[in-house]
């Protein structure tokens, strides 16, 4: 089994457009587990109709709690919380519930034993059938810390279900950035398809999640999304593809049928002479080799 | 005036609208104006404006490091630690300092006082001025997970005080914390969507954090209107969030972004349509020009 992630560092640049069709290509002739990796912003079952059969809930971590009755208001607990998160009112003490981490530093350093850690339900995670295979993804509640957390949860049920059902490709469609949820996206990896936009931020951004997925030991591919847009920053892409000895994989130009796809929920791939799910196809025929 | 530029979804448009408003603030009406890139993973809206850096600043959190002539191999400093950031063997602590949130719990915890801290860098910020504004952004350093201590520590040091000054947050894609960490303490939040099931569904999710959660005044900008289809339209009307401009799709844009250029001098028949987003916060915040 193969594991395939999906990046780009810059947000939009066509990750989730791009999964969905290469799913759509590779459902019909292998055996396919999908999981979306983007937890606070999960787009994939947009495209992939997907049915929950089981949801879970995902404790992301502990949130301190003050007992009022039991403060005696010595303020130890703020002094020691590094990240602001006890707010004194005229010596009354509370947690910020959005500002905690949950280390727990303040529960041990109370001397009354005002302090309690509970759990904190931050999300939900999900196991759906779909008519390209097997999709888990989650849904972080708004405003949650530890996303990376909840992406490890989506990947390790993703990869038991792929190892059960004898999968031949686990398709990974990866959060933006390069902080903590997309260094939970990338790590164990086969491979990652790092999706570009020929523009300046796009360049800058490649180099950046280009870095990380070197930093972590996975092997990256580039392929070029609206490539036309900008023809001089593509062979600016070009350039540093071969400079860094990254494949180039393909190039797909922008094509109104990636949004008349999408609004009608499907991946561009429905549309098969559509000059994007050409483009896709190649890509497909390139990664179907590294999966042999 | 605080402002954050906030989407759900990255690629909306964030820092086309961001970049836009405070350079037609700062040109044209003169503000006083202070443009922050919060999106210390993947910052961009310095190649747009090519500020000048007078200031940088590392920004470290404090890690753990073990005395192994004091340490008596208690397991106390693991026991204790909520991320899993040391393990205790027979004969040696391991630390993991990427996993590491800078607490201090092993340290004020081991009893043999065998803990002290060493800073970690997790990246730098820095501030100068780019034309008529104020510029800040912060770095992200490839390899570290912890985004949220670089944007807390950029919005302390350069939010002015002055209520007076238009203070622009660009801030990072998601719902996470690294967004929230951006979006609070600002009096509006501009929500930057496109107009398909993707911007649709994560907007959703960003009205839910700004306006639901952290109370804050919202309004939609809808970019490359004209493509896909009127469900961000009906949900804005539906749930009573106000559209304060539908920016249309022209490819021109996406060609003056794409090199570099700033979209409202290459395209200045714009410039109004901002000063209009603008105007209308204002009024939704109740500041006087």
């Amino acid at each position: 089994m193969k594991e395939l992630v999906v990046l780009s560092g810059k947000g939009g640049t066509g990750k989730t457009s791009v999964v969905g069709a290469i799913a759509d290509l590779a459902a019909t002739e292998r055996r396919l587990v999908l999981a979306d990796a983007d937890v606070d912003a999960a787009n994939l079952e947009i495209i992939v109709s997907p049915e929950v059969i089981e949801t879970h809930q995902f404790v992301g971590g502990n949130v301190a709690q003050i007992d009022p009755d039991l403060c005696t208001g010595c303020g130890l607990c703020a002094e020691t919380c590094r990240f602001e998160a006890i707010l004194e009112d005229g010596g009354l003490y509370s947690v910020d519930q959005v500002g905690c981490e949950g280390c727990a530093a303040c529960f041990y350093v109370c001397p009354a034993g005002a302090i309690q850690m509970e759990e904190r339900v931050s999300g939900e995670w999900y196991r759906s059938e779909s008519p390209l295979g097997p999709l888990f993804h989650a849904r972080l509640s708004p405003g949650q810390e530890n996303s990376g957390k909840l992406v490890i949860q989506v990947k390790m049920s993703a990869r038991a279900a792929a190892g059960r059902a004898k999968a031949d490709l686990l398709l990974v469609d990866g959060p933006p950035g390069i902080g903590c949820p997309a260094i939970a996206a990338t790590g164990g990896a086969n491979l990652a398809l790092l999706v570009a936009e020929p523009s300046v931020s796009g360049v800058h951004d490649l180099e950046r999640i280009l870095a990380t997925t070197r930093h972590f030991g996975v092997p990256a591919a580039v392929c070029v999304n609206k490539a036309d847009i900008n023809p001089t920053r593509t062979a600016e892409i070009e350039r540093m593809c071969r400079s860094e000895e990254v494949p180039l994989l393909a190039q797909i130009p922008f094509d109104r049928a990636v949004v008349e796809t999408l609004v009608r929920r499907e991946p561009v791939t429905r549309r098969p002479d559509s000059p994007a799910a050409m483009a896709i196809k190649g890509l497909w025929r390139e990664l179907r080799q590294w999966l042999e | 005036m605080i402002v954050t530029v906030a989407s759900g979804k990255g690629g909306t448009g964030k820092t086309l609208v961001a970049t836009g408003l405070a350079a037609v603030l700062a040109r044209e009406e003169g503000a006083d104006v202070h443009l922050v890139d919060c999106d210390v993973e993947e910052p961009n809206a310095h190649l747009f404006l090519e500020p000048r850096f007078d200031h940088s600043e590392e920004v470290t959190i404090p890690v753990p490091r073990v005395d192994l002539d004091l340490c008596d191999f208690c397991g106390r400093c693991a026991k204790v630690c909520a991320f899993h950031a040391l393990a205790v063997l027979p004969d040696r602590v391991m630390i993991f300092p990427e996993m590491c949130h800078g607490c201090g719990s092993c340290t004020l915890q081991c009893p043999q006082g065998a803990i002290s801290e060493e800073p970690k860098t997790l990246g730098r910020i820095e501030w100068g001025r780019a034309g008529g504004l104020s510029f800040a952004q912060g770095v992200l350093e490839v390899g570290q997970a912890l985004a949220t201590p670089l944007i807390r520590r950029l919005k302390a040091r350069v939010i002015p005080d002055d209520p007076g000054a238009t203070v622009i947050l660009d801030a990072p894609p998601g719902n996470a914390c690294s967004a929230v960490e951006t979006v609070k303490g600002s009096h509006f939040a501009l929500l930057v969507t496109e107009p398909t099931p993707f911007g649709l569904h994560d907007l959703k999710l960003a009205v839910e954090l700004a306006r639901d959660a952290l109370g804050l005044p919202v309004g939609v900008v809808i970019n490359r209107d004209g493509l896909g289809d009127a469900g961000v339209e009906d949900y804005c009307a539906a749930v009573g969030v106000p559209v304060l401009a539908r920016l249309p799709y022209d490819r021109r844009i996406a060609e003056a972004y794409s090199d570099g250029r700033l979209w409202v001098e290459a395209l200045p028949e714009y410039q109004g349509l901002v000063l209009d987003i603008a105007r209308s916060i204002r009024e939704r915040v109740g500041v006087k020009p």
